[in-house]
């Protein structure tokens, strides 16, 4: 079934709004998407009529609220393909979640020596924790390394699992949109005793995702990429993995039991959400995964794919070899993420020039600055496609592009 | 409504298209510093040469764009030949004048005026437009900063 976009474009409020005395054009929905008026209503209702704290009140409406919350966590495990909702902890973010692992997992489990194997197209928020463990245990942090088409080389991938404890890797990147192979590093790693951790921030919100055809051990992602709010973020967890890990943060809602002696934890997903949980976001995320449900991931998919390869043909054509963009080229290996260079315009001056035309693209090193590294640039213009995008979209962005080599022609 | 004209002044371009004082100098006797912009990736390296407190030569390196290059190229102009104490005078100046106090994020207030003591900065008063584009603000001040890190380590 094909997506009916201009239906979609008039769910997002935001959407309607002018920058400049111009109609926007969100293209940045790989920093963060817009919100349909389902997500933000949902947020206001709770509020405005079962708002209480969750997991105290014997009250009537602090069960309805413990209810609506609890309602969200099944409403996302069965998003990803989890059996068990109690493998889904709420986090702050996707880089929460990873962080939860480094912290509760890895130190637990890794010591001096033990590798954690990373690749070249990981976000900061899937370097910084390992590099970090690493200062303080003594482990390595190693590289999957890129092939001139910006795809994993996983030529010598029985070489690079020595000694790995544990493959982290994203299943889209965020700056080119490449796709890794993630099933089959998550089996590679399992055939060396090892565990896979997927961030999956730039695919849960774009593609169908189910962790058993994963086949990870954890899989972390956040709410305000997939039409839901900030502050919210998800992990799953195989559940031995969780009940195994110490808590993270101490506090409320974490314990069993606390004495002058000690605590005894709570059970899992609760042991891992210390404090009172963003309940409000909680709501936020269920009603965001209704909305996309009721679209169809494939669907999506499908329009993103359409549109993306659109955009490779429209931006090939009017710019050729004056506009670099990088990454795979064929659409079925990619997400709908363009990262540009537009002859040598600085990315920063790319994109203030495009926001006159009201082209809303994310300017910098998207946090990824290994890979920039890798491509050999400081920074690039991305423009990253979602469900509400359309063909529109994409020749706004190249008159503005053509504008922009006006402007900076010398 | 701010336009591009505002920002990206003909001396700016000038500046950015033929950047002038690029390049290296050995350190020591140079002082050399980096500073990074972490929301965008811009990286400077500033070098610069004193005699006794007289700053005799000041060289740019490193990649940015188009304001933070050409902000970094007038600074150079701006101080070479000049004593520390002259240059930190203007380096005052510069970021006053890149300050935003009380004007509005929309950019529908006048930028500061002659009146803020910000007057005397010659090609340098190009960047004013800058604090309409708050974002970019960091862009103009990245090569003042690594500057004043620079000169800091002659001082400690």
């Amino acid at each position: 079934m094909n997506l009916d976009v201009a239906a979609i474009k008039a769910d997002f409020p935001l959407l309607g709004r002018e920058v400049h005395g111009t109609p926007i054009v969100y293209l940045d929905s790989g920093a963060t998407s817009q919100k349909p008026r389902a997500v933000l209503d949902a947020m206001d209702t709770y509020y405005e009529t079962i708002n209480a704290n969750v997991h105290r009140g014997a009250y009537h409406i602090a069960e309805l609220s413990t209810t609506a919350s609890e309602d969200a966590r099944r409403s996302v495990a069965r998003f990803i393909g989890a059996t068990d909702e109690h493998e889904v902890v709420f986090t702050k973010n996707a880089t929460e979640a990873i962080n939860l692992v480094a912290h509760s997992w890895g130190r637990t489990n890794l010591v001096e020596g033990d590798v954690v194997l990373l690749s070249l197209l990981e976000h900061h928020a899937n370097i910084v924790p390992w590099h970090q463990l690493a200062e303080e245990r003594g482990t390595e942090v190693r590289w999957i390394p890129l092939t001139d088409d910006g795809c994993l080389d996983l030529s010598d991938l029985d070489q690079l699992l020595e000694g790995v404890r544990l493959v982290a890797v994203t299943a889209v990147s965020n700056v080119t949109g490449a796709i890794p192979p993630v099933r089959q590093l998550a089996d590679a790693a399992h055939a060396v005793g090892a565990l896979c951790l997927v961030d999956a921030s730039q695919h849960v919100p774009h593609l169908a995702t189910d962790v058993a055809e994963l086949g990870c051990d954890f899989l972390a992602f956040t709410g305000h990429k997939m039409c839901g709010p900030t502050g919210i973020g998800v992990l799953w967890g195989r559940r031995e993995l969780l009940e195994a890990m110490p808590p993270f943060l101490g506090g409320g809602e974490m314990i069993l039991d606390v004495r002058q002696d000690g605590f005894t934890p709570n059970e899992v997903p609760w042991r891992f959400e210390a404090g009172t949980p963003p309940i409000t976001e909680m709501i936020g995320i269920g009603a965001a995964v209704d909305y996309l449900e009721g679209l169809g991931m494939d669907a999506i998919r499908k329009h993103e794919v359409s549109l993306t390869d659109y955009a490779l043909r429209t931006l090939g054509d009017r710019f050729g070899d004056d506009l670099l963009i990088h990454g795979p080229t064929d659409t079925a290996h990619r997400g709908g993420i363009l990262s540009m260079c537009l002859r040598d315009i600085h990315a920063h001056d790319l994109s203030q020039v495009l926001d006159q035309h009201g082209v809303c693209v994310r300017a910098g090193h998207h946090c990824a600055k290994p890979l920039m590294r890798e491509l050999g640039v400081t920074s690039t213009s991305r423009a990253s496609l979602y469900l509400y995008n359309d063909e529109s979209d994409i020749d706004a962005l190249a008159d503005a592009l053509a504008d922009a080599a006006q402007f900076f022609d010398f | 409504m701010p336009g591009l004209e505002d920002l990206y002044r003909e001396v700016i371009l000038d500046h950015y298209r033929n950047p002038r004082n690029r390049g290296e100098l050995e350190t020591p006797p140079a002082l050399a510093a980096e500073g990074f912009n972490p929301l965008c990736g811009d990286e400077v390296k500033v070098y610069v040469l004193l005699e006794g407190d007289r700053i005799t030569d000041v060289r740019i390196g490193g990649q940015g764009c188009s304001i933070s290059q050409s902000s970094a190229s007038m600074m150079t102009t701006a101080v070479i030949g000049r004593t520390v104490d002259e240059a930190r005078d203007t380096l005052r100046s510069f970021k006053q004048m890149m300050s935003i106090h009380e004007h509005g994020l929309e950019g529908e207030d006048a930028p500061p005026d002659e009146q803020t003591g910000t007057s005397g900065l010659g090609d340098l008063e190009a960047l004013r437009g800058v604090v309409k584009f708050p974002v970019r603000i960091k862009c103009a001040t990245l090569g003042w900063n690594t500057f004043d890190q620079a000169l800091g380590e002659a001082l400690s």
